[in-house]
C-alpha cells in the first residue's frame, strides 16, 4: 500500500493501455503503457507514422483514444468535462513542428495572447511575456511579425508561448522538423534549459543525432507499440 | 446582412399593403336587403336586431324609405328630369333597406341563408346577395390565393435571404479557423473564442438593420406618393412614420438574432478540439 501511494505521487503522466484505431487499416497506437515522472526529459522516437504525434495529441485532449486511460497529475484526462480542458492545456505547454503562430500578431502579441485567453491582467501579461521572451533570447525581436523571423526564432516564440503559463510539462512534437542543424541545436539547448529550470519535457522526434547526443530517457515506438524504454537510451530502430 | 434585412422588411411591408388593400376591398362588399313598400318599420327593426345578434355580422345599417329618397335626390341632384319626376310622385317609390356588413366576406352566404329562413321573409322584396354572389365569391378566392401565395413567396424569399447571410458569416469565420485552433490549443475556453464572433454578429446585425431601414425608407419615400394616387386609403409614408421605431426594432432584432445565430453555428464547428 505504501508502495502504491509513493508510486501515485511520483508519476506525473501515465498512459495506460492506450489504443488509437482510426480504422482497420490504420492503427496508430496499440496498448501503449508508460509513465513520465516530474522533471524528466523524455524523448519519444519512432518513424513517421509510429504514433508519436498521436500520443501527444491524446495528452492535450486534441484527440480521444479508442481505449485506455491517460492520467495527468492523477486526473483522468479522458473523463474531464469540456469546460475543464482549457485548464489542462494551460498546465501542458505544447510546441508544434509548424509553430502555429498567428501571422498577424507580433512575437510579443503571440505570447501575450496565450495569457489573454486565461484572463490574466495587463500588468501580469507585460511582466511575464517580457520575462519569457528573455528566457528564449528574443527580447530584441518581440515587435517582429512571424514572417520577419527565421524558423528557429519562430519556434522560440512558440516555446515562449508554451512556457508563459509556467506549465509543469512541455510537449514538443517534432519542434526541429523544419529547422537547419544550427537552429535545431538552439532549440534543443533551450528545451534542456527549460528542463533544468524544473519543467518536464516530452520531445517527439525522429532525429537520430539529437537523441544520441542527449543521453536521456528514450521511449521508442514501433508500429504503434512501445518497443523499448531505456534511461539513458539511444536511437535504435529495427 | 443589409440585403437580407431589407428583403425581410419589404416582404413585411408588402404584406401590410396587400392586407390593407384586401381589407378595403372587403369593406366595399356588403349585402342589402330591400323590403316591400308596405312593410312596417317595427318588422324591419326586429330583423335588424336579430341580425345584429349573429356573430358573423359586423354592423347593420337601417336606411328608411325617406332616407333612401334623400340619398337618391342628393346623388342625382344635377339630373333635373329625374328630380322632377320624383317630385311628381305622391308616394315614395323607394324601398327601405338594411345594409349588412359581415366580419368576413366569406360569411355572406350564411347571413343570406339566415335572412331567407327568418319570419320577416315575406316582407322582403329582394336580397342583392344573390346578384352579387359571383363577385363576392370571386373576391373571396382572390383574397385567399393572394394571402396564401404571398405567404409562401415571402417565406421562400426570407429563407433564401437568410441562407445568404448565414453563409457570408460562415465564410468569414472559416478564414479564422486557424486562429480558433491556436486559441483552443493554448487553453482558451469556448466562450473566450466565441465571444468576439458573437459581438461581431450583434454589431453586423445592428448596422445591417440601420442600412436596410435607410434603403426601405428611401424606397417608400419614392414609391409611397405614387401608390397614394391610385390607392388613396394606403399611405405608406405615414405608415412608416407611425411605425418607425417598431420597424427599427423589428430589423435590429432580426439582424441581431441572425448574426448571433450564424456566428454561433459557424464557430461551433471549429471549437470541437
Amino acid at each position: 500500500m505504501t508502495c502504491l501511494v509513493k508510486y501515485i505521487h511520483r508519476t506525473m503522466i501515465r498512459f495506460e493501455n492506450i489504443s488509437k484505431i482510426y480504422n482497420s487499416h490504420s492503427v496508430a497506437l496499440k496498448d501503449v503503457t508508460f509513465e513520465v515522472n516530474p522533471h524528466e526529459f523524455v524523448s519519444l522516437v519512432g518513424r513517421s507514422g509510429a504514433g508519436k504525434s498521436t500520443l501527444l495529441k491524446l495528452l492535450i485532449a486534441e484527440e480521444k483514444p479508442t481505449s485506455g486511460k491517460i492520467f495527468f497529475n492523477r486526473q483522468n484526462v479522458l473523463k474531464m468535462p469540456n469546460r475543464e480542458l482549457p485548464f489542462l492545456r494551460r498546465q501542458i505547454g505544447a510546441v508544434f513542428q509548424d509553430f502555429k503562430l498567428l501571422p498577424n500578431k507580433t512575437a510579443y502579441e503571440n505570447v501575450a495572447f496565450a495569457m489573454e485567453v486565461a484572463g490574466k491582467s495587463e500588468r501580469e501579461i507585460k511582466n511575464d511575456v517580457s520575462r519569457v521572451l528573455d528566457l528564449v533570447g528574443l527580447k530584441d525581436k518581440m515587435n517582429n511579425f512571424p514572417r520577419e523571423l527565421s524558423g528557429g526564432e519562430k519556434q522560440r516564440v512558440a516555446i515562449a508561448r508554451a512556457m508563459v503559463h509556467r506549465p509543469s510539462v512541455i510537449v514538443a512534437d517534432e519542434p526541429t522538423g523544419n529547422l537547419d542543424p544550427i537552429n535545431t541545436w538552439d532549440i534543443i539547448r533551450l528545451l534542456l534549459k527549460i528542463n533544468e529550470l524544473g519543467t518536464t519535457v516530452i520531445l517527439a522526434t525522429h532525429d537520430k543525432e539529437i537523441i544520441n547526443a542527449l543521453e536521456r530517457r528514450v521511449v521508442s515506438l514501433e508500429n504503434g507499440t512501445v518497443a523499448r524504454d531505456e534511461n539513458p537510451g539511444r536511437y535504435i530502430l529495427s | 446582412m443589409t440585403i437580407t434585412l431589407a428583403a425581410w422588411t419589404s416582404i413585411f411591408l408588402l404584406n401590410v399593403v396587400l392586407t390593407s388593400v384586401l381589407d378595403i376591398l372587403a369593406e366595399k362588399v356588403d349585402v342589402s336587403v330591400y323590403f316591400n313598400l308596405d312593410t312596417k318599420e317595427s318588422n324591419i327593426l326586429s330583423l335588424k336586431a336579430k341580425l345584429e345578434g349573429l356573430k358573423e355580422v359586423a354592423s347593420v345599417e337601417y336606411v328608411s324609405a325617406e332616407q333612401a329618397l334623400q340619398i337618391f335626390k342628393k346623388s342625382h341632384a344635377g339630373d333635373e328630369v329625374l328630380i322632377k319626376s320624383v317630385q311628381e310622385l305622391t308616394d315614395n317609390p323607394l324601398e327601405a333597406s338594411l345594409n349588412i356588413l359581415a366580419k368576413d366576406s366569406s360569411n355572406y352566404g350564411v347571413i343570406a341563408d339566415f335572412i331567407d329562413q327568418s319570419a320577416e321573409k315575406s316582407a322582403i322584396s329582394k336580397i342583392n346577395y344573390t346578384e352579387n354572389k359571383i363577385v363576392i365569391d370571386r373576391l373571396n378566392n382572390i383574397i385567399r390565393i393572394l394571402r396564401e401565395s404571398g405567404a409562401v413567396a415571402g417565406l421562400v424569399l426570407a429563407l433564401v435571404a437568410f441562407l445568404v447571410a448565414f453563409n457570408t458569416v460562415r465564410l468569414a469565420i472559416y478564414s479564422s479557423r486557424e486562429e480558433i485552433t491556436v486559441m483552443k490549443l493554448v487553453g482558451a475556453s469556448n466562450w473566450f473564442v466565441r465571444g468576439p464572433f458573437i459581438v461581431e454578429g450583434i454589431l453586423h446585425g445592428f448596422i445591417g438593420a440601420l442600412f436596410s431601414l435607410a434603403i426601405v425608407v428611401s424606397i417608400v419615400a419614392f414609391l409611397g406618393p405614387k401608390l397614394l394616387n391610385f390607392l388613396p386609403e394606403i399611405n405608406m409614408v405615414n405608415y412608416i412614420g407611425d411605425n418607425f421605431w417598431f420597424l427599427l426594432l423589428f430589423q435590429a432584432l432580426g439582424g441581431i438574432i441572425l448574426g448571433v445565430f450564424s456566428s454561433w453555428v459557424a464557430v461551433r464547428k471549429y471549437l470541437n478540439i
